[in-house]
């Protein structure tokens, strides 16, 4: 919300400079977003009047005008289109400055002189108006410095109200706070009941008291709405921000910004048989102000006559009602329509309008008396009339309860850690508007709120008033203490900030994508699920939560690889999000590898990563892992189908890793070994609490062999196998050589294996280690047909 | 004894230009072997007078002597000569690169997250995460949020169907700790987070690290002095100005909204604080009574507040990141700075 400075300082006009004011608004909780000055740096420039204009000889466009400055008349070339003979307007004399830093000279226009330059609204900072000279009020005085005319020495200040204080949406209520935070006193205007001089009344049904609990109508008769609206009504309403319509729509505005209560005014004439608030019928149809036809929901409450909907309640008014150069007769409405029924109801048609805004947030109840007589009262001296006496519609049972609610010193103490006189305490809330009984003993105040403030229900609503109010700048800070008990985390879990340093040393950049992502690039890597969509995506890329990690980190590699990197390591933690009977949200590591296995280097080659490079890192990963890690081959879509593995641990699947599919890799110009992994992050952080083995003080022997396997034989089942055989002094086994080619058959491999013998408490003999090999060889050639190779 | 003299010399001149071992033990056979040249001059002792014989016997012993000596410093010399000249044929150019893997580094999310818990968790406070898609009860009803609620509307939600959104903050995880867990609680919820909006200064994702306290006996006063202590540690000035500015959340009453003095320009007033020489950081307040009972914590016994901010601002003001969609392109030459 915007206001005039000079408007709120009329109510009430504390000691302080604006920048003052604004704190002191912001440290209320009345946040002041900006204050802006009007016509900054304006001077020089007074009220003048054309007293005649004659074509420029040199020149088509230009009139040289003669001009009464009040002092003097002086010789002013004029480009403006409505220059003529008795307009007044803006006169900016040599040495006068504008705003923006424009310093006005005696200058010659083809010719002839020019003793200043005669000002549009826009020049003067006013409006957007470029195509003429400000046209001034006929009874505008010559001479008069134009700041102090237009009362341009004000700032707009620009106040982000936060939701529960639509008693603020008004000059009123922004004075009211700012008084009670300053003390400064109050100097509402006095609003006195207009006496009914005609009988004339319009017949009021509410057939939805819940929804309208208070409708107010009055008829004015006989207006002249071809009178302008007064100059500083129509300067207050674009000060903050509403354009001037015709003097009655600029009443009603006019008021509600003074006071907060939105009004409507209806053609008299225009009305049949009398006004109904009543809830939409069926499929009913009506076109609102802004020319829009909308069919009607039937929780939606309408004004109607006894043929149609004129109105949409409390939101916009409807075409063919509204005041038009034709009205003669007006009735007023102020009404209280209820905000939990207006809630959401606007946005629900698209709208959102000064009345909505209000409506939802809460209109004051029993504001709709005094803004109808201060409308009124503004009709009868702006646009003449006769008014008739009020009707009011109220439906009591329907209107908020004020309910009362205490408040006790020891809360104050106990939540705010402050303690507060007890005459402070009742002048905050006096103030502010409470009925306030406090106790004798000052133990504690009985409150009822006033009717504008509805989020008054308990006693913690009361102290944040009481804060705010008090300051919070003004309430101490306590020392800082910690808990009681300190949070310690299990040991058999490794923390993910472990992990992530561990990846960080590894060489891993951590990346964060967006959790949802293209529905194509989804379908790239996981075309088998269907993923959660979003209602109301903010672009068709974004339009799916991701199932996997793999589809953003694609995204990711290739944002670097279009970016000339040359080596990708990234890795992500987050949740992937797998639609089902119970959609499971379950947090996942992802890794992708790419590009030069090491960094570019005088003592490297220029190698590329490989299916090898992930395994190994995967290896590493789990290398600390409670259960068994092994890996399996498995075919994965997006997934290159011969470099794909399931990551195994104690047997149960937790991950996979993989090649990127050749044709996936092209789409997404990534280089052809580009790896990816993904693992569910459960199975990484998991780990065994260490439990101490002996170290062995006798010396561990060493022998390697060479076998010959089939081609397809699984290494790791020759592994498995050799560590059956070998006995329990098999301390480690591991292979160190794979061949294939010249002197190994067509189909077959070899694979050369290390194995290391240790006994804890001898030293193994030839004999043991000869027998265990012997058994070994024995078993591979059993199991798998595998010979020794010579 | 001229003839010893001579032989001296000449076996002296013959080890001082030895080139290598061998050459050094060879003389050593010739000079002192069995059959070496001083050897057989002992030898001839035999011959001599027996008054001359203990006079040359002895100045022949010191030639031997002398000689053996000067073999063995000939052979150490020409030992540290060798390893010398290894030592200089093996020199390298120690200022090219070495062998390594690049550090990675954590993303500076990653990095303020892990700040933020260090501070929280050195008070006590216990890192509790949830689920990303939130249904309508915890992100909104149990924070006294309900249906057309108008802050509903400064929530830009992301729906997925109509009891399920994309979370708009992490204090449904604070909801589900309060219903499931005794107080005392101290708790911090870091995580995800997703609002329907983007331009500059918005992602449609960031993320938030918000805090839970509730406890007995814990006042406003309380709130100021943690926020205003994590606030200095967290920029590492002790002396940063720190403001508490009434505001409204639905879910805390008193709620404040916190600005510190602008870091950039120390409040003096520049682009980065709009002029206004404060940067609002967070939000904060006592916990509103209705969110405590809605999820059943006994509030004549507890009361508590709750904080929350945006780790992106936090982590670009800090760091002087000054575009908002930089953290979520993950551009090596970005990611690498923070290392």
């Amino acid at each position: 919300m915007i206001l005039s400075e000079n408007w709120l300082r009329e109510w009430v006009n504390p000691d302080l400079d604006a920048e003052a004011l604004a704190h002191t608004l912001t440290m209320a909780g009345l946040e002041v977003d900006a204050v802006t000055p009007l016509a900054d740096g304006l001077s020089g420039v007074v009220v003048a009047e054309i007293t005649s204009a004659e074509p420029h000889p040199d020149a088509d466009k230009l009139r040289v005008c003669s001009v009464n400055t009040g002092s003097e008349t002086v010789q002013i070339v004029c480009g403006a289109p409505n220059a003529a003979s008795g307009l007044k307007a803006p006169l900016a004399q040599p040495g006068a400055k504008l705003p923006g830093g424009i310093k006005i000279k005696k200058a010659k226009l083809r010719g002839i002189e020019s003793q200043g330059m005669l000002c549009s609204g826009a020049e003067l900072n006013l409006s957007g108006d470029h195509d003429g000279l400000l046209a001034l009020a006929a009874d505008a005085p010559i001479g008069a410095p134009i700041e102090d005319y237009l009362d341009l020495n004000d700032r707009l200040i620009e106040i982000g109200l936060t939701p529960n204080r639509a008693d603020c949406l008004s000059i009123a209520g922004v004075a009211r706070d700012l008084a009670v935070a300053t003390g400064a006193e109050m100097r509402a205007p006095t609003i006195e009941a207009v006496p009914a001089t005609i009988d004339q009344t319009l017949p009021i049904e509410v057939t939805a008291a819940a929804d309208c609990p208070r409708y107010l109508g009055r008829v004015i008769r006989d207006v002249d709405v071809s009178r302008p609206t007064p100059l500083y009504m129509v300067e207050r309403l674009r000060r903050a921000g509403i354009r001037s319509i015709d003097a009655v729509v600029d009443i009603t505005n006019y008021v509600m910004l003074e006071l907060g209560q939105p009004l409507h005014a209806f053609d008299l004439d225009a009305l049949g048989g009398g006004i109904r608030v009543r809830k939409a019928e069926p499929e009913e149809r009506i076109t609102l102000l802004d020319g829009e036809e909308r069919t009607l929901t039937p929780d939606t409450l309408v004004i109607a006559d006894h043929q149609r909907a004129l109105a949409m309640a409390g939101i916009m008014g409807g075409e063919g009602s509204g005041i038009s150069g034709e009205t003669r007769h007006l009735f007023l409405e102020a009404a209280f329509f209820a905000p939990e029924l207006m809630a959401g109801r606007a946005r629900h048609y698209g709208l959102h309008t000064d009345a909505s805004h209000r409506y939802e947030r809460g209109v004051d109840p029993e504001l709709a008396y005094q803004a109808v007589e201060r409308a009124t009262q503004l009709f009868l001296d702006c646009v003449g009339g006769a008014a008739g006496p009020v009707t009011d519609v109220t439906s009591s049972t329907d209107l908020p309860k004020s309910e009362s609610v205490t408040l006790k010193a020891a809360s104050i103490r106990r939540m705010l850690g402050i303690d507060l006189a007890t005459d402070e305490v009742t002048r905050i809330l006096t103030g502010l508007g409470f009925a306030v009984e406090a106790d004798t003993d000052g133990g504690s105040w009985l409150c009822t709120a006033p009717s504008w403030r509805f989020d008054m229900g308990r006693e913690a609503d009361l102290l944040e008033e009481i804060a705010r109010i008090h300051g919070y700048d003004n309430i101490p800070v306590e020392p800082v203490r910690g808990a009681a008990s300190a949070a310690a985390a299990a040991e058999s879990a490794t923390p993910q900030s472990v992990i992530k340093q561990r990846l960080v040393a590894r060489g891993f950049n951590e990346a964060i994508t967006f959790s949802f992502v293209s529905p194509e690039l989804q379908h790239l890597i996981d075309p088998e699920i269907e993923p959660v969509e979003l209602k109301n995506p903010i672009s068709s890329d974004l339009a799916v939560m991701r199932t996997s990690l793999i589809p953003g980190l694609l995204g990711a590699a290739a944002h670097n690889i279009n970016r000339q990197q040359t080596r990708v390591r990234l890795f992500e933690m987050g949740l992937r999000f797998i639609p089902g009977e119970s959609l499971a949200q379950t947090p996942m590591l992802g890794l992708l590898l790419c590009g030069r296995r090491m960094p570019e280097g005088w003592s490297s080659d220029a190698a590329s990563v490989d299916f090898y490079d992930m395994k190994g890192e995967i290896e590493a990963l789990l290398q600390a892992a409670d259960q068994r890690l092994t890996f399996r081959s498995a075919v994965r879509p997006g997934l290159h189908d011969g470099q794909t593995a399931e990551i195994l641990l104690g047997g149960e699947v937790v991950g996979v890793m993989g090649r990127l599919h050749p044709s996936a890799a092209k789409t997404m110009n990534l280089p052809e070994q580009t790896l990816v992994a993904e693992l569910a992050l459960a199975s990484v952080v998991g780990r065994a609490l260490p439990n101490y083995q002996e170290i062995s003080k006798f010396p561990e022997v060493r022998r390697d062999i060479a076998v010959i396997v089939n081609r397809e034989t699984p290494s790791a089942s020759v592994l498995d196998i050799a560590r059956a055989a070998a006995g329990a002094a098999l301390a480690d086994a591991r292979i160190f050589d794979v061949y294939e080619g010249d002197g190994v058959a067509e189909n077959a491999k070899s694979l050369a294996i290390g194995l290391t013998f240790r006994d804890q408490s001898r030293t193994l003999t030839d004999e043991e280690i000869n027998e265990s090999l012997s058994q070994v060889i024995e078993s591979l050639g059993e199991k798998l047909g595998a010979r020794l190779r010579h | 004894m001229q003839a010893l003299d001579d032989l001296k010399a000449e076996a002296t001149a013959a080890i001082e230009s030895a080139g290598d071992s061998a050459a050094l033990d060879k003389l050593r056979v010739e000079w002192l072997g069995k059959k070496g040249r001083v050897t057989d001059l002992l030898k001839s002792l035999g011959q001599m007078d027996a008054d001359e014989r203990p006079k040359v016997g002895a100045e022949i012993n010191a030639v031997k002597q002398l000689l053996n000596e000067q073999i063995s410093e000939r052979k150490e010399t020409l030992q540290q000569a060798a390893i010398a000249a290894q030592l200089a044929a093996e020199a390298l150019d120690v200022t090219l690169p070495g062998r390594r893997e690049d550090l990675g580094a954590l993303h500076p999310i990653t990095r303020t997250i892990d700040r933020m818990a260090a501070y929280f968790g050195a008070l006590g406070f216990e890192v509790v995460e949830g689920p990303e898609i939130e249904d309508d009860y915890h992100n909104f009803e149990a924070l006294n949020i309900p249906a057309h609620h108008p802050a509903r509307a400064m929530h830009d939600t992301f729906y997925i169907d109509d009891t399920h959104v994309l979370r708009t903050h992490t204090s449904g995880v604070q909801v589900r700790t309060m219903e499931t867990r005794e107080p005392p609680l101290w708790v911090i919820c870091p995580g995800r987070v997703y609002r329907c909006d983007s331009d500059l200064t918005h992602s449609p994702m960031f993320h938030q690290v918000e805090g839970l306290l509730i406890d007995e006996n814990v006042s406003f006063g309380q709130l100021k002095g943690i926020i205003q202590d994590f606030l200095h540690a967290f920029f590492e000035q002790d002396g940063l100005a720190v403001r508490f500015r009434p505001s409204y959340f639905p879910f805390t009453e008193p709620s404040a909204e916190v600005d510190i003095q602008c870091v950039k320009c120390a409040g003096e007033g520049c682009r980065i604080c709009s002029g206004t020489g404060w940067l609002e950081v967070m939000g904060c307040g006592m916990v509103h009574p209705r969110v405590l009972e809605m999820s059943g914590v006994d509030t004549e016994r507890y009361q508590g507040f709750a904080f929350g901010m945006g780790v992106e601002r936090l982590a670009m003001l800090r760091y002087g990141i000054g575009d908002l969609r930089l953290n979520f392109e993950n551009d090596l030459r970005f990611l690498a700075q923070f290392r």
